[in-house]
């Protein structure tokens, strides 16, 4: 019967934490994957990007609750995002236009773009603060719990309670759905195809009459769609705060580099690799040891690796280990 | 000589925008800005000798200021005896610790050759090490941090002036730099960056965590000054003498002998604050100049052309002998220890010392405005960028709300958007710098200042 | 008149100075024609003109009559003009059959066909199919390219430097796919190094020096030629 509670707490606290974490650095991860591959930058701007995505579903979402619409156990949200992705891709697109695209003609080096997506990041940060604020917000309605702790304990008479939040299952499904949509499309369609292909060699397309505009406006329409829904599953998860949103730029990216940057299902794993090394190592066993010890070699302390407060150090020496052992990512970088 | 009028003309607008502010808003808020700027540009050099020198990025520099700023707290604060008879032991048992293991993976790193057994044996050293730290240090920090902990629950410092921080500072942030050097400067430029984001993030949460040996979020406050107190300045004849001497037709057109003394009284309160800031600009100026000399005189030495040769063509320096990685490692923690100074200077300004103040946003893409928008590569320039960047950054505000105020004035003051846009006027700044780094890289992509080698 | 023909072609890259200088190049379909001379003479940038990499300041690039001297590469592509480039000529993180796919991009008739007509051509490929090219052996990496190139059924095929880095093993299966591309009724212009062995397949030849033409002839001739072996063959 302790094991048993010893599973579900660990199913509780970090499975299942992890699974839904790891989805939503998933989605960024192959953001910045995807214009890394296709636009050749590090765009430092992706964590603004995501946040002005999120305040739009945010809007919407308050827009549609004003009208009383309302989709009873589900959150709000999910009509209002396919409203905020359209805003999302005019913002990006705009964006492009008056900013990329001039370097991109030119030719400038990585490095230099990757300066002028600070200037997008200030910019953008700036813009989602103006509109809606630098405080914390949340935005869900509808039903919270799948199962609470306590329904749980009742029905199976465990000691240990799973709570299984809504959010939760909607990030992990969505993020699958998103994802298999997006596999599907990148391997299987001739403009997928393309993009690959462009992504591989760019002088080649060209030469085989792949149109590099086309190529762009769909990479910024996918990444729109990515930054958009992985931040609003991050806000209604847990909550909406634009400087979380900025650092959580720092895992994110972390993944896409774990992933092998430019690798999209690279960075789909990574997305998870950098989830779960960080909620296992912060965790605190002390409980779980409990459940699985007897009593006389119970823990004194928390039994927790490390503080949560130094989980960015998980990222980061995933990070190096990776790059040390294997520069070019897990899962082989350059291949859309 | 065309280029020469060019910095000028910049330093001249630069000082005269400065002085404005002096005559229409306060003194006191020009000299607080000037000081700023003073800092800013010394953090601005800091990031130019890597990035427009080398063409390294180091995304890294709030890491370095706050380690400076780290260091002014440990050099200047008293010790606290107490907390050292409780804990001090542990903790420099764990320091000890920490330095053998170092040791050891140097030993095992040096005697094995590469193989998957070394990276065992070095993966347990650390983990055991963590652990046997952990377990050593633990009771010693928490015994630190019950230690009075309302005024202190931590180690202190030296007790010596806050002045020997700024070398301090130097050299905390140039030794951070010489390990994650070591680590990071073979990585491709955006791995570079992006790996200095997350260790500045790492080292700032050390600081804001590790109570026994910063205080954290509690704070430092009241730091020894190296410049006169206010109050004491207020107290003092000479000083007071130098107010009425300044002032003295002014003050004789006041006949009434309390009212003219209460005046005096108020130009001694403004006087003092002024004259202390003027210490520190002083003292700041001093740093910026030897800085300037220093920087300059590297540029333009036979080192400083093969940093630009390197910069320019990496794989034409190292065929022709120049050991890149080397270089790059000098220059990596030469410029960081010059943040580092930067840092220690700030909170000596301060006189606190605030941990959850550091934010990425303004100790380093700020910093990088600065250095894009001066001119890379360009000491002048870099300067420069300081100078206007801080400027416009605290000037934004105002600035915004006039716009606001002019464009809104249709509106009626409680119409709903008019309001919404006053409260924002904060975030207006971010706008400011990203457009105007936008901008600049557009249309003038050397900044404003541009490299410019002359072949002597 | 000659199908594909590069007419007294006068430029350079950019706004730099001009490279090739009234040099003139004609090919017939069904027929190999090499390009050589030393380096620096302009062979690459005489090719890189008749695909429209670079802006003539005057001359002319007619295909089958027509004057395309003013369409950028993608519409060359469009009248059925293939390049396949010296080097990064195939797309490596992409399997064979997405290579060739991708070769067909602007065609989306009957890609099953085309491919197969490929894999007729090279055998090999069609046992490694669905193999990533950047793990497949330099010379069936270069009839990935080939393949590529020839997917939208081409009547010019411009080849600069097919055999650079190559084997001689490799080389000679290469001009023997290149031989068996020419039987197929295209007209293929290539660039050479290796001047002997692609005279030997070429029915002609043109030697530039300093981006003008020099010496000119069918293979044999130029082979003969004691200036031309002198000069560039090595005796």
């Amino acid at each position: 019967m302790d094991f048993i509670n010893a599973i579900i707490l660990l199913l509780n606290y970090i499975f299942i934490p992890a699974l839904t974490y790891g989805s939503q650095l998933a989605l960024g991860a192959i953001f910045v994957t995807l214009i890394y591959g296709i636009l050749r930058f590090a765009n430092f701007a992706t964590g603004d990007m995501m946040s002005f995505g999120t305040m739009a579903a945010i809007l919407f979402t308050w827009y549609f609750q004003s009208l009383g619409v309302s989709l009873g156990v589900l959150p709000t949200a999910l009509i209002a995002i396919p409203f905020a992705i359209i805003f999302m891709i005019f913002y990006m697109l705009l964006i492009d236009k008056f900013v990329f695209k001039y370097y991109r003609n030119q030719k400038s080096p990585p490095v230099q773009l990757a300066m002028v997506s600070i200037g997008v990041m200030f910019v953008t940060q700036a813009v989602v603060r103006i509109i809606i604020g630098p405080s914390d917000r949340r935005f869900f309605d509808g039903e919270k719990f799948i199962i609470k702790a306590g329904e749980f304990k009742e029905i199976t008479g465990l000691n240990e309670g799973l709570a299984i939040k809504s959010t939760q299952i909607l990030t992990i499904l969505v993020t699958l759905i998103l994802v298999s949509t997006l596999f599907w499309f990148l391997n299987k369609t001739k403009t997928g195809k393309s993009m690959k292909a462009y992504s591989d060699n760019e002088d080649l397309a060209l030469l085989s009459g792949i149109d590099p505009k086309k190529i762009v406006m769909i990479t910024w329409i996918i990444a729109g769609i990515l930054a958009t829904i992985g931040g609003t599953l991050y806000g209604l998860d847990k909550s909406f705060k634009p400087f979380t949103y900025f650092n959580n730029m720092l895992p994110i990216f972390a993944a896409a580099i774990v992933g092998g940057i430019g690798n999209p299902f690279g960075a789909f794993l990574g997305g998870y690799v950098i989830a779960f090394s960080e909620i296992f190592l912060t965790y605190a066993y002390k409980k779980f040891f409990m459940y699985v010890l007897p009593e006389s070699m119970e823990p004194d302390g928390l039994v927790q690796l490390l503080s949560t407060d130094y989980k960015f150090a998980v990222s980061f020496s995933i990070l190096v280990i990776v790059l040390l052992y294997r520069p070019s990512g897990i899962f082989k970088g350059k291949v859309l | 000589m065309r280029k020469n009028l060019n910095v000028i003309a910049a330093y001249s607008i630069m000082m005269g925008l400065i002085i404005l502010v002096g005559i229409f808003q306060s003194w006191n808020i020009a000299l607080s800005i000037f000081n700023l700027c003073l800092i800013s540009a010394v953090m601005t050099m800091g990031a130019n000798i890597q990035w427009g020198y080398a063409g390294l990025i180091n995304f890294g520099i709030m890491g370095y200021t706050a380690l400076g700023g780290l260091a002014a707290v440990l050099i200047s604060v008293n010790p606290v005896q107490e907390a050292w008879s409780v804990g001090g032991s542990n903790i420099l048992l764990s320091l000890f610790l920490i330095i053998g293991m170092v040791l050891a993976i140097r030993y095992v790193l040096k005697k094995y050759d590469k193989s998957k057994l070394r990276t065992y044996i070095i993966a347990t050293i650390i983990i055991s090490g963590i652990i046997l730290v952990r377990f050593i240090s633990e009771p010693g920090i928490e015994a630190i941090e019950e230690v009075n902990p309302a005024k202190t629950g931590f180690l202190g410092g030296f007790g010596l002036p806050i002045i020997f921080s700024w070398i301090v500072g130097a050299v905390f942030a140039g030794g951070l730099a010489f390990i994650i050097g070591k680590v990071a400067l073979g990585l491709r430029a955006d791995y570079l960056a992006i790996a200095t984001l997350l260790i500045s993030e790492i080292v700032i949460a050390i600081i804001k965590h590790e109570d026994w040996l910063t205080r954290g979020v509690k704070n430092v406050i009241g730091l020894k000054r190296p410049a006169p107190y206010e109050v004491d300045l207020q107290q003092t004849d000479w000083f007071i003498n130098l107010i009425e001497k300044f002032n003295f037709s002014k003050l004789n057109l006041i006949q009434d002998f309390s009212e003219r003394q209460s005046a005096l009284n108020q130009l001694v309160i403004e006087g003092s604050s002024i004259f202390v800031k003027l210490c520190y600009s002083g003292l700041f100026l001093v740093v910026v100049i030897i800085l300037l000399i220093l920087t300059q005189k590297a540029l333009y030495s036979p080192w400083g052309r093969m940093m630009r040769a390197i910069r320019d063509n990496e794989e034409a320096a190292n065929a022709m002998g120049k050991n890149v990685v080397k270089q790059h490692l000098l220059i990596f923690v030469l410029g960081s220890a010059i943040v580092g100074i930067a840092g220690a200077m700030l909170v000596t300004q301060d006189g606190l010392f605030t941990p959850g103040s550091y934010r990425p946003m303004r100790y380093t893409f700020l910093i990088w405005v600065m250095v894009i928008v001066g001119g890379s590569g360009n000491n002048f320039g870099a300067i420069l960028g300081g100078f206007a960047v801080w400027f416009l950054w605290i000037e934004a505000a105002p600035i915004a709300l006039f716009v606001i105020n002019l464009t809104t004035s249709g509106l009626a003051d409680t119409h709903f958007l008019k309001q919404h846009l006053i409260e924002s006027v904060p975030y207006f700044r971010f706008l400011m710098m990203g457009i105007g780094l936008l901008l600049i890289m557009r249309y003038r992509p050397k900044g404003i200042l541009p490299e410019k080698i002359e072949i002597k | 008149m000659a199908f594909f023909e590069g007419n007294k072609m006068t430029g350079g890259y950019g706004n730099g100075p001009d490279i090739i200088h009234s040099c003139s190049v004609t090919v017939d379909r069904g027929e190999i024609v090499s390009i050589l001379g030393p380096n620096g003479a302009g062979k690459s940038t005489a090719m890189k003109a008749m695909l429209g990499l670079l802006n003539l300041k005057s001359g002319t690039v007619t295909i089958d009559g027509k004057d395309i001297s003013n369409l950028s590469p993608q519409d060359r592509v469009k009248q059925g003009i293939s390049f396949v480039p010296q080097t990064k000529n195939v797309f490596a993180g992409m399997t064979v059959e997405e290579n060739l796919e991708m070769g067909a991009f602007l065609f989306d008739k009957d890609l099953k066909k085309l491919i197969d007509d490929i894999f007729d051509l090279f055998p090999i490929l069609k046992e490694k199919r669905n193999q990533l090219v950047g793990e497949l052996s330099g010379g069936q990496r270069q009839q990935v390219a080939l393949g590529r190139a020839l997917m939208i059924k081409p009547s010019v095929l411009m080849l600069d430097e097919p055999t650079a880095g190559v084997s001689p093993i490799v080389m000679d299966e290469l001009f023997d796919h290149i031989i068996k591309v020419k039987k197929t009724n295209v007209a293929i212009l290539m660039v050479e190094q290796n001047a002997k062995q692609a005279l030997n397949i070429s029915d002609r030849g043109y030697v530039l020096v300093t981006g003008e033409n020099r010496y000119s002839g069918t293979g044999k001739e130029l082979l003969n030629d004691s200036r031309v072996r002198s000069s560039f063959l090595g005796g």
